[in-house]
């Protein structure tokens, strides 16, 4: 049934990384890239951790990595939000990230453990980077909500409460830069060691089928 | 082809023997040391995102964007949240441009509040007419744009009962403060009418201390600390872009909460 609607389908060539996905994933990655340096310029002038001062900043002072920050958010926020309109309506984002299954998460870290991590396969994940994944788009929508509490906590002082005060909010929004920095670090580094993956993200890497059927 | 910017008729060459010690010192190698000076001042300025920079200017474009934004989310029936009194900090943390060391004190008997602008009664004010308005107290919380909060009790004439008993426009854009320190400072209109945006007089309770901005200083629950001038001398209405001591320097103007 499926075999016959595919050879009546003109062929669609469909990359791995379509150009909508290259798009949005370079673009999130200058903004994230400004945001979290600004950020460490504005954290620098009222630390939350004694001692801890970030000696790489994006603005020479305050105001500057003020103006930096505040003009990414819109690239962040509207570029985040059309990612995950595009994930969704497409089924990307549950194709590629679900399901994760216990066993696989097992087998996962068992084979890393062993040296034995292999990514033959681009076009699939593992359940490690399935969760990873996961983890680091749900640590960009924490910071965009703990960032508009920040922003605005009279407007919407509700949204302070809900996330148990102003230095309360402000320390998520510290600790979700802390997630996203430690992403990046794995991200990169295995991007690096599997330079096929930078590839295919600047490229489009390898044809899929045109019809992905998943049992 | 002859070219266009060739004159018809030629001029006298004698012209030349005319300023020959002028030309003489238009030298091309002055031009291009000057114009590598010119190139390593704009490298001294490289980190410098200020608005002589493409960069700059565009930054500060999306800054004024921003404003439009937070006006636009301001909601002026939305009060910020009270607090108790036992939450209160006493002294306030104090925040100026220079070390509280600095604070020179204003002679409050001398003093006068100046008015200008589109005010119909432009009087000077003492401490004891504005102590005679209706007053009203806020415990609020006061947020630094360096991320630093406290809460603090203030009471005061609301800025809209002043700006009423004046004869202010209300629906000129912009209320502007002049102070004792030098700090130039200027919010909306419609923060300057909200209900929590007193003209404070006093510290939980007690007149305000000199370090906080005796005898009168701007308190507004929805905006970032700097926003609120302490030592105030003048107030304006205006309906022309005022700006700030931050301001200037490149902090968002509108700053709101």
């Amino acid at each position: 049934m499926s075999t016959l609607a595919v050879s009546t389908m003109p062929a669609r060539s469909s990359r791995l990384h379509p150009i909508a996905i290259r798009i949005m994933h370079w673009t999130n990655a200058a903004a994230m890239i400004v945001l979290i340096g600004s950020g460490w310029g504005i954290y620098n002038d009222s630390v939350i951790i004694h001692g801890l001062h970030f000696p790489v900043k994006i603005g020479s002072w305050a105001a500057e990595s003020l103006l930096w920050h505040f003009a990414a958010m819109w690239v962040l926020t509207l570029n985040g939000a059309a990612y995950l309109i595009y994930g969704v309506a497409t089924g990307r984002l549950r194709e590629r990230l679900l399901p994760i299954r216990l066993r696989d998460v097992v087998e996962t870290v068992r084979e890393t453990l062993r040296f034995k991590l292999a990514h033959e396969d681009l076009t699939t994940y593992n359940a490690v980077q399935k969760i990873l994944y996961i983890v680091v788009i749900l640590a960009g929508v924490a910071q965009v909500v703990s960032g508009v509490a920040i922003w605005k906590p009279v407007q919407f002082s509700g949204l302070v409460s809900l996330l148990g005060g102003f230095q309360s909010a402000r320390l998520i929004h510290f600790l979700g830069m802390a997630v996203i920095v430690g992403f990046l670090v794995v991200h990169v580094a295995l991007s690096l060691l599997v330079p096929r993956t930078l590839w295919a993200m600047l490229t489009g890497g390898p044809e899929l089928p045109s019809q992905r059927k998943e049992a | 082809m002859r070219s266009l910017f060739r004159p018809p008729v030629l001029p006298d060459a004698g012209v030349l023997d005319d300023h020959r010690p002028l030309i003489r010192s238009l030298e091309r190698r002055g031009f291009l040391r000057g114009g590598l000076s010119l190139g390593a001042l704009t490298m001294l300025t490289g980190c410098d995102v200020s608005d002589s920079t493409s960069v700059g200017q565009a930054l500060r474009a999306i800054s004024a964007f921003n404003d439009g934004v937070q006006a636009a989310l301001f909601d002026p029936n939305k009060l910020a949240p009270e607090y108790p009194a036992s939450a209160v900090l006493k002294p306030p943390r104090f925040n100026a441009y220079y070390p509280i060391e600095e604070v020179k004190p204003v002679d409050g008997a001398a003093w006068r509040l100046e008015l200008a602008g589109l005010i119909q009664d432009r009087t000077p004010w003492t401490r004891e007419k504005i102590a005679a308005l209706p007053q009203r107290e806020t415990i609020i919380r006061h947020v630094c744009v360096e991320g630093w909060d406290y809460i603090g009790q203030w009471s005061g004439v609301p800025l809209r009962t002043f700006l009423e008993r004046v004869g202010a426009d209300l629906r000129a854009k912009y209320v502007a403060f002049k102070t004792a320190d030098d700090y130039p400072s200027s919010i909306d209109m419609a923060t300057a009418l909200h209900p929590q945006t007193l003209l404070a007089t006093t510290y939980a309770g007690e007149t305000l201390p000199d370090p906080f901005g005796y005898p009168l200083r701007l308190r507004m629950s929805t905006k970032l600390g700097f926003k609120n001038p302490k030592w105030i001398t003048a107030i304006e209405v205006t309906n022309t872009y005022p700006g700030g001591y931050w301001e200037d320097k490149g902090f968002n103007w509108f700053s709101g909460l």
